[in-house]
């Protein structure tokens, strides 16, 4: 598993990269109340903002941490968000997306190195 | 991700003890105050509150459009209707109870003589789709409140129309839209930049409008960061947005320089007027080169709000701006005052408009009621009398409240930020919902966004010294508790009050918009 700076993570399996918010993001949300999942076909470029997800307090863009195409969206979010809270890095996942180009991983961190980064914070 | 909860504030409810009273009441009610169901599950089914004579009608112009199912509402008496809502006002707060401290609301007195204008046939009984020479008298009390509001903000022109702060924003923005492509910039001017303190309709508006938010930084002492500003500004740029003085309740004191900047970047100049009562009289806008700012008559000029409306925006507008005004506007032509509606009328570069008439006709007869009652120098004692009061309390609780911004004075709201109640366990809202307990409002809280657990107190004017102190003596006697370790009475409150603390996650998760019949009830529908 790999983590952006913006808190997103990523866990490749062949060429399909499965993402969603890490759990420093899910505590720091609070109890999310409302995730918009992104539509099977779209194609989004790394950095694209590909979801949303509310809190009561706050309402935040999620950045699509791989450039790709959703070819599965985890739509039992949207009956039960607070399953982001209570696994953010398993069960709740958010989409998956097929990538062309595994190398887009590199730059990432991983848990340790995100770990050290939000020591820093 | 953009955005999280940085602010510390809590969202999961915290697991409240049983009802704390040795004997709840048998009925629900407490003290002399009733339990109250919804209108709809009273006793006002089956039956006619009121007996009105059946009209002697020669048949319905609605044909096949006459209703014949029930209508739906419940039949109630007046005294069972007005028993309804007395009841249900008890159970809020109004700042005819008690200060009513919510930072960036100026949540001032009302003045009964407003209402008693408002109330007068000549403003009360008229139709927007009357002939203009039989609303005279309306038209004139508007353009006396336009010449108030240009003079006392220093600049040429007025949109009254706009209904509320961020429907002003959206006037403020799009007219600046108009004079970027009436000079065939819009293209490439796609920025709006907003500091991080700003109110969140700010970025909220420009986004709207279509352009692209971008923050600026913020100083240590909490002012707009003026070479990060600089840094951004550029040919791309459109428009800043700025609140002055800021959301904590600072003065920005470069702000000549940022309006320097902006204009030389050929961007103009949003001033976010929800702060005006702390300069009104004192300070004109347009000295500092602001370019459009909308002024909020519900907070600065005394017109009702809290209860969500109505609110009423208007946008002064500087040289630049006022030729894309939106319609309509009135003008005095030497034989009377005519609303220019229409672009064959004079009004061939306005944007459009903003609402079908002409706004809130209640509130600026309102408005004007309070300016001409206090006078240019009871206005100035305003924004006088409201500093004073923010920097008394900022005074008298930081000693033991841990002000966000402790160097030099406040303007009209004081900030404090949630360093003092560290390690006892008690968040601000915690602390928030302990002051609803003692009778008070809780101020505003979590905002600004750039201060950690932020509590925002504004008393505006309209507090006495002794209101005042009052509200100091239960926030200093509520912060003690706090640093004693008292801390059920803070997690668990408020106990108090006519509702428990509410569970805010699942009124969000689930959320019941609308009333829905009882399963086996025989209520109409």
């Amino acid at each position: 598993m790999k983590f952006t700076t913006d808190h997103e993570w990523v866990s490749l399996d062949g060429d399909i990269a499965t993402v969603g918010i890490s759990a420093h993001a899910a505590e720091a949300l609070g109890d999310v109340v409302f995730v918009e999942t992104p539509q099977v076909g779209k194609t989004f470029a790394k950095g694209d903002s590909f979801a949303v997800v509310e809190s009561v307090k706050a309402a935040s863009d999620v950045y699509a941490p791989v450039s790709g195409e959703v070819v599965e969206a985890n739509e039992a979010l949207a009956d039960a968000p607070e399953t982001v809270n209570a696994s953010p890095e398993g069960e709740g996942w958010f989409a998956k997306i097929k990538i062309s180009d595994a190398s887009q991983l590199d730059g990432l961190m991983d848990k340790a190195a995100y770990d050290a980064f939000l020591a820093t914070l | 991700m953009s955005t999280m909860n940085t602010v510390g504030r809590p969202t999961t409810p915290n697991t409240l003890p049983d009802n704390d009273y040795k004997h709840p009441t048998l009925t629900g009610g407490r003290g002399l105050l009733q339990d109250e169901a919804l209108i709809f599950e009273g006793e006002g089914w089956g039956k006619t509150g009121v007996d009105l004579p059946t009209p002697k009608t020669d048949g319905s112009d609605l044909g096949d459009l006459v209703r014949r199912d029930p209508i739906g509402l419940p039949g109630l008496s007046e005294p069972e209707a007005m028993r309804h809502y007395v009841r249900l006002s008890q159970k809020n707060h109004a700042i005819d109870l008690a200060i009513y401290p919510l930072g960036s609301c100026t949540m001032k007195h009302n003045p009964r003589l407003n209402e008693k204008m408002a109330r007068l046939a000549g403003f009360s009984d008229i139709h927007p789709l009357q002939p203009q020479s039989t609303v005279q008298g309306a038209l004139e009390l508007m353009d006396t409140l336009s010449h108030w509001l240009t003079t006392l903000t220093g600049m040429p022109a007025v949109a009254l129309s706009p209904k509320a702060g961020a429907h002003g924003e959206l006037c403020g923005l799009m007219a600046i839209r108009a004079a970027h492509e009436a000079k065939g910039e819009h293209e490439q001017r796609r920025k709006v930049l907003v500091p991080t303190s700003a109110h969140g309709t700010n970025p909220a508006t420009a986004a709207f409008v279509g352009y692209s938010v971008v923050e600026v930084a913020q100083t240590d002492d909490g002012r707009v960061d003026v070479a990060d500003l600089a840094s951004k500004l550029g040919p791309d740029v459109a428009a800043i947005m700025v609140t002055n003085p800021n959301t904590c309740g600072l003065f920005e004191r470069d702000i000549m320089e940022i309006s320097r900047l902006t204009h030389e970047a050929g961007a103009y100049f949003y001033c976010d007027g929800a702060n005006f009562n702390a300069i009104v009289g004192r300070v004109r806008p347009g000295d500092l080169g602001v370019d459009a700012m909308h002024i909020n008559l519900h907070k600065t000029f005394s017109t009702p709000h809290g209860g969500g409306g109505p609110g009423a925006g208007p946008v002064v507008l500087s040289e630049a701006l006022a030729p894309f005004a939106p319609a309509p506007w009135v003008v005095n032509t030497g034989d009377g005052y005519k609303l220019v509606e229409r672009e064959e009328d004079e009004a061939e570069q306005a944007f459009g408009r903003l609402c079908a008439f002409q706004g809130q006709m209640g509130m600026y007869v309102r408005a004007l009621s309070y300016m001409m009652s206090h006078g240019s120098d009871g206005l100035r004692q305003v924004a006088e009398d409201a500093v004073l009061n923010a920097n008394y309390i900022k005074a008298r609780l930081e000693d033991l409240m841990s002000p966000a911004f402790p160097d030099g004075p406040c303007m009209h709201e004081a900030l404090f930020d949630d360093e003092w109640l560290k390690g006892t366990d008690i968040t601000t809202l915690d602390f928030a919902k302990a002051m609803i307990d003692e009778g008070f409002h809780p101020m505003t809280m979590y905002f600004p966004l750039v201060v950690h657990g932020a509590m925002l107190i504004e008393p505006t004017e309209t507090e006495s010294k002794a209101e005042l102190d009052r509200f100091i003596h239960a926030m200093r006697l509520l912060a003690q508790a706090a640093k004693d370790g008292d801390v059920e009475r803070f997690k668990g409150a408020p106990f108090h009050a006519p509702m428990r603390r509410l569970d805010e996650t699942r009124a969000a998760r689930s959320p019941k918009l609308r009333w829905v019949k009882p399963e086996g009830s025989n209520h109409a529908a």
